[in-house]
C-alpha cells in the first residue's frame, strides 16, 4: 500500500486515499482528512465518527448508512446533513476507515 | 442418532442437502429440511419473464423433487430459533431440535420498508421482477405500457443478483428498439453506488455500455421516499427523478425469523465468517447462500461454489476436527445485455471483475467484460444445468475456486506491484462532491 504524508506524519493509504491501517488515525488526523473533503467537524460529526470506529474494531467492518442509522442511531437524513452528497464513503475517509463495501 | 436441520430448501439448502446426505452416513445422522412453499422457482428466469422469453411454466418446479432419498422435507413456516435449546420452532407449534444447523433461507425485497413504495401505485406504475408474480404482473404492464420515462432503479445494497438491474435496463433498451417504440421511451439507471457497477473495472465498462444506449445514468441516488401521487422518487439530499413506470428493486432483507431470533445483523443477515460460514454467535450454526453476511454478491453462483468447501468443513466440524478448507468468495455471473448477447464476470473477495476468457486463456469460451452471442448462450443453457446438475450438487467441470488464468490484470486495481509507490503526494481521489 502506498505511504503518503498528512499533517507531517507518514501513514499508509490506498489507492483512493483511505487510511489502511486503523492505529495510524487519531482525532488531529481526522481534523486534516476533514478539512481535505470541505467538511468542518461538530460534536455531531464526532458521534458519528466514534460510533463508526468502535463499531468497526467491534466487527471488523465499515458500518453503512443503514447500520449507523439502526445501531449507532443517527438518522440517515442527518447523515447527509454531516456529510453532504455521499454520506458513507466521506464518513468513512474521515474515520480512517476503509470504504464501506456497498458490496458485489 | 445424529441430526442435521436445514432451513431453506431453495438454490443452497438444495444443493447442502444433496452433498450432505451423499457424505453422512444414514446409520448416524438424520437430515431434515424446512421450506415454507412447495415450489422451487428458478430465480434467474425472473428477469426473462418480463419482456416474454421464458413463459412462466419454464421457471418453476416441485420443490420435491430435488430432494434427496433420505431427506424428510416439512413444509411449514419457521417461528424462531431457539439456539439456547437447539429447538427450531414452526408457526404451526412444531419443534425441531437439531445437533447442527443451517441456514439458508436466503433474502426477499421488501417494498414496504421504503415510504411510498407499497402503496397506491404499487403494481400500477411501481413494479418489481425479483418475485415470480412481481416478473409476471410486469409482463402484462410492458405488453401495453405506451411508453414514457422509465426508471430502473436499485434502493440499497446489498441485493440479490446485483447485476440484474442492469440486465433489466439493457434488455429493456433492446425490447423496446424491437418494437420500434425506443424513441419513446426515456430510460434512466438509478443507484445508490458511485457507478454503474461496484467496483471500477466493471463499472467503466457497463457505464459505457448505458451511455451507448442512451440511457441516462443516475449515481449516489439513496433514495428516501417515493411519492405516488407525483410519481416521484426521491433522495436524501433531495433530488428528485419523476417516473411514468418505475422498475424497482426494493431494500432486500433476509428472514424476518433471524431477526426474531437474535441471529441476525441490521438486514437479518446471520454474521458469519467468510471463509467458513460458520457463525459467530453459535458454532453449530451456519449460514450459506444469500442467508449470511458475507461481502460478496448476493448469488446462486457464490452458493455453488461455497459448497464444496463448506461440506467438506462441515463434515470435519461436526468430527472436532479444525476447519481447513477455505472460501474465497468466488461468484461468477452472465450479464445479459439485449440482441443475443451477453458479458460474463468473475471475481471473489479480494479481485474484481477483470477483462479476458473464461474458464481458458484465449479459447474461453467465455469472454470477460465483453459482449458476445456466446455468453449469452452459456445464460440460456445455464438453466438446464441448474436443475440437472447444480441442485443435485452434482459436480462441475470447473474449479470452486477463483482463478486468475485467462484474466487480465488491470495497472490501477491493487496487488503486490502497488505496494512500492511510496510517498504519494496527495489524496487526490477522496469522496469528494
Amino acid at each position: 500500500m502506498p505511504v503518503t504524508t498528512i499533517d507531517g506524519r507518514q501513514v499508509h493509504v490506498n489507492d483512493e486515499g483511505y487510511l489502511t491501517e486503523y492505529d495510524e488515525w487519531d482525532e488531529d488526523l481526522a481534523k486534516v482528512l476533514a478539512t481535505q473533503i470541505g467538511v468542518d467537524l461538530t460534536e455531531a460529526h464526532w458521534k458519528v465518527l466514534r460510533f463508526l470506529r468502535e463499531d468497526y474494531k467491534a466487527k471488523g467492518e465499515t458500518p453503512t448508512t443503514r447500520r449507523v442509522q439502526a445501531v449507532g442511531g443517527v438518522p440517515i437524513k442527518d447523515q447527509f446533513t454531516l456529510f453532504p452528497k455521499k454520506p458513507g464513503s466521506k464518513m468513512a475517509y474521515i474515520a480512517g476507515l476503509p470504504k464501506p463495501h456497498g458490496c458485489v | 442418532m445424529k441430526r442435521l436441520l436445514v432451513l431453506g430448501a431453495g438454490t443452497a439448502g438444495t444443493m447442502a442437502v444433496n452433498r450432505l446426505r451423499r457424505r453422512l452416513p444414514r446409520h448416524e445422522w438424520a437430515i431434515t429440511v424446512v421450506d415454507q412453499s412447495d415450489t422451487h422457482y428458478y430465480q434467474p428466469g425472473f428477469l426473462f419473464i418480463p419482456f416474454g422469453k421464458y413463459r412462466p411454466g419454464e421457471v418453476t418446479r416441485p420443490r420435491r423433487r430435488f430432494i434427496p432419498h433420505g431427506v424428510d422435507l416439512i413444509t411449514g413456516e419457521i417461528d424462531r430459533v431457539i439456539a439456547e435449546d437447539a429447538t427450531v420452532r414452526l408457526v404451526d407449534g412444531t419443534e425441531l431440535p437439531y445437533d447442527y444447523l443451517v441456514i439458508a433461507t436466503g433474502t426477499t425485497p421488501r417494498p414496504a420498508e421504503t415510504p411510498g413504495m407499497s402503496g397506491p401505485e404499487w403494481g400500477r406504475s411501481i413494479h418489481e421482477f425479483y418475485t415470480y408474480p412481481g416478473a409476471v404482473a410486469l409482463r402484462e404492464r410492458l405488453k401495453t405500457w405506451p411508453g414514457g420515462r422509465l426508471v430502473v432503479q436499485t434502493v440499497e445494497m446489498p441485493i440479490k443478483c446485483p447485476v440484474a438491474p442492469l440486465e433489466f435496463t439493457f434488455l429493456a433498451d433492446a425490447f423496446f428498439t424491437d418494437r420500434g417504440m425506443r424513441d419513446r421511451v426515456e430510460i434512466t439507471y438509478v443507484t445508490p453506488l458511485e457507478g454503474a457497477f461496484t467496483k471500477p473495472v466493471a463499472s467503466r465498462h457497463l457505464g459505457g455500455m448505458l451511455a451507448e444506449r442512451g440511457i441516462t445514468l443516475e449515481p449516489d441516488f439513496l433514495t428516501e421516499r417515493i411519492d405516488p401521487e407525483t410519481r416521484t422518487l426521491v433522495s436524501f439530499d433531495e433530488r428528485e427523478i419523476p417516473f411514468d413506470l418505475l422498475v424497482t428493486v426494493p431494500v432486500n432483507m433476509g428472514a424476518d425469523y433471524v431477526a426474531r431470533s437474535g441471529l441476525g445483523d441490521e438486514l437479518n443477515y446471520v454474521p458469519v465468517d467468510p471463509e467458513t460460514l460458520l457463525s459467530r454467535q453459535h458454532d453449530t450454526i451456519f449460514a450459506i447462500g444469500d442467508a449470511s453476511d458475507i461481502p460478496t454478491s448476493k448469488a446462486g453462483s457464490v452458493a455453488h461454489f461455497s459448497m464444496e468447501a463448506f461440506t467438506d468443513n462441515f463434515l470435519r466440524h461436526v468430527q472436532g476436527q479444525p476447519m481447513t478448507r477455505r472460501f474465497d468468495g468466488h461468484a461468477n455471473c452472465f450479464i445479459e445485455t439485449g440482441h443475443g448477447k451477453g458479458m460474463m464476470i468473475d471475481f471473489n473477495y479480494t479481485t474484481e471483475p477483470l477483462t479476458g476468457t473464461y474458464p481458458l486463456p484465449r479459447v474461453g469460451p467465455f469472454r470477460l467484460l465483453a459482449e458476445t452471442p456466446r455468453n449469452h448462450w452459456g445464460k440460456l443453457a445455464f438453466r438446464w444445468i441448474y436443475w440437472h446438475v447444480l441442485l443435485p450438487g452434482r459436480r462441475m467441470p470447473l474449479p470452486a475456486a477463483m482463478s486468475m488464468t485467462g484474466k487480465h490484470p488491470e495497472p490501477t486495481s491493487s496487488g503486490p506491484d502497488t505496494s512500492h509507490r511510496a510517498g504519494r503526494p496527495q489524496t487526490t481521489t477522496a469522496p469528494k462532491e
